[in-house]
């Protein structure tokens, strides 16, 4: 079984970010970028796969700027064999990078596509579920669990209330969630390896896709402050404040 | 003009989020109709007509909608486009599930989780975990929506519209439902309850977090909720989660126990009204939005509360 894990360069998780002035987007100068947390955990998935027997080749596939070549290496590092790069510095939104990961999933030919849920810079939650309306795969999304057993995958899913399972008839799409692994951190030697691992370097324009988008953003501004209020000495003066607020 | 609304439910009862996503639809403008998918969900859909403001609803039923998969959704979504100028879903599960599926299939980049609308191809909604806000303005003919229920009122009650059965598609589909471990509780939904007690991993287990947390939901008639570092201690469940990647939740009132407050829990519940955090460091980001601050142990606050209740 072969699986294709595609990976984002997001401004790193730790990182507190800052609105530009302008109001044009958020300040990505000289900010730490590392790969999306949840396409760590789609690294992850894929490499035990593969350790287990399940998968035989796990292929990283980004689309961003040159510097998304080390997000592809991370991947590399962590176990994955090879990498693809679709080298872009615009900006592609979840359609567009839909549209060419169809077409790299029609060149290799994966069995399972394992996508994070969502990205920590856009939120925007769609990728996966679009890859699999334009290829017409089934999808598990928000995965805590994946069991992959011949053409059957078996996804269990974090949904609002508890957890829900079901079986798709693979070629499938897995988007996962937090609680589906923890990744691992590449060792020294492995990520000395990862560096003689092949990337594929492609741009857009060689899978013959629309991907200019379709949302001009009109302004980013900083969300509404919420003020600090008061500290309370006890308990039976929390409860006081709380029903002369009419909170209780 | 007009708006096709993906109802949320469970065949028996309609999810509060819906008739907020109807609210927003109205807000978006023209006629709004509700699209009920599922397997004898006769009671739903009666519901989803009592909502105010709705013209009619779509009510479409079928073994392959019992569980509203996305593979089936899609199938029965995409015909009833053509009468449709926006697809509206809440952003449940459900709804972030379904519509991608939906707006991929129409050529068009859908909006996700919003939580304002300035016109008619003008959307404003959250990125980097709510620490920006976007406002974006869609080129698409059709527009692909979902939207934050904590953002938008919910539409009353007091309409009457007719209910129109709609072909269900029967399939074979490509997913099927085996199983699901759903958490029975008399509490309120987490999203739709007016009071959240929430608890952070300074609870220590899950036998704690049982032990002081329950009472006290009880006490306030209240959901309960956790924090990522809870969840992912094994302390409570994993639909109590409250934050970015959790539930988005923003009751009159939450009680944080033990939650220092980490950027991704404070975007999930910061737009709550009155906002009670109780920590023993005093320094925990969580007072920065707190309303009250009690700087105390959690294992003496928290019984004393329930007593003083």
């Amino acid at each position: 079984m072969k699986v294709l894990v595609p990976v984002k360069r997001v401004i790193d998780y730790n990182v507190k970010v800052r609105v530009k002035s302008d109001q044009t987007g958020v300040d990505l100068a000289n900010v730490k970028m590392s790969m999306n947390p949840f396409d760590e955990i789609s690294v992850e998935e894929a490499v035990r796969m593969k350790e287990a027997g399940a998968a035989t080749e796990v292929v990283a596939v980004s689309v961003g700027p040159q510097q998304a070549q080390e997000t592809i290496r991370t991947a590399l590092a962590m176990g994955a064999d090879r990498g693809i790069l679709i080298k872009t510095d615009d900006d592609v939104e979840p359609l567009g990078v839909a549209k060419l990961l169809a077409k790299v999933v029609g060149e290799e030919n994966p069995d399972l596509v394992i996508l994070g849920k969502q990205a920590i810079d856009d939120d925007s939650n769609q990728t996966g579920q679009m890859l699999g309306a334009l290829l017409d795969w089934p999808q598990g999304t928000f995965a805590s669990e994946v069991k992959a057993d011949g053409g059957k995958v078996n996804v269990t899913r974090e949904v609002d209330g508890g957890l829900q399972t079901v079986a798709l008839d693979g070629p499938a799409i897995v988007t996962t969630d937090l609680r589906l692994n923890e990744p691992r951190y590449a060792s020294l030697p492995n990520i000395m390896k990862a560096k003689k691992k092949p990337i594929d370097m492609k741009e857009p324009g060689d899978y013959g896709v629309d991907i200019s988008p379709r949302l001009t953003v009109v302004k980013v501004t900083e969300p509404p402050v919420r003020e600090a209020g008061e500290k309370v000495e006890d308990v039976a003066t929390l409860v006081d404040k709380l029903k002369t607020a009419g909170a209780v | 003009m007009a708006v096709l609304v993906i109802a949320d439910h469970d065949n028996s009862a309609l999810n509060d989020a819906t008739a907020k996503t109807v609210t927003a639809a109205k807000t978006f403008g023209g006629d709004v109709d509700v699209l009920v998918a599922g397997k004898g969900a006769g009671d739903v859909a009666a519901a989803a007509a009592g909502i105010d403001g709705v013209r009619k609803v779509l009510h479409a039923d079928g073994d392959a909608y019992e569980k509203q998969l996305a593979e089936a959704m899609e199938t029965l979504i995409i015909p009833l486009m053509d009468g449709y100028d926006a697809l509206f879903a809440p952003a449940t599960t459900m709804g972030k599930n379904v519509t991608p599926r939906i707006a991929a299939k129409l050529d068009v980049m859908q909006l996700s989780d919003i939580i304002g609308i300035e016109g008619q191809d003008t959307f404003v909604r959250p990125i980097y975990a709510g620490n920006a806000i976007m406002t974006v303005k869609s080129a698409d003919a059709k527009k692909v929506v979902t939207v934050r229920g904590t953002a938008f009122e919910a539409a009353g009650a007091g309409g009457s519209a007719a209910v129109e059965a709609v072909d269900a598609p029967a399939g074979p589909f490509k997913s099927a439902f085996v199983s699901e471990e759903i958490v029975e509780s008399d509490r309120p939904e987490l999203t739709a309850a007016k009071r959240i007690v929430s608890g952070g991993r300074a609870l220590g287990s899950a036998e704690e977090f049982e032990r002081l947390m329950n009472p006290l939901a009880d006490k306030l008639g209240a959901a309960v909720g956790a924090s990522r570092a809870a969840v992912d201690a094994g302390y409570a469940p994993n639909d109590y989660q409250v934050g970015q990647t959790g539930k988005i939740v923003a009751p009159e009132l939450y009680i944080a126990v033990g939650i220092s407050g980490a950027i991704q829990h404070l975007a999930g519940m910061k737009d709550s009204k009155v906002i009670v955090a109780i920590n023993k460091d005093e320094e925990a980001p969580i007072f920065q939005v707190a309303d009250y601050g009690l700087v105390a142990d959690l294992f003496n606050a928290v019984p004393e509360l329930i007593d003083a209740l």
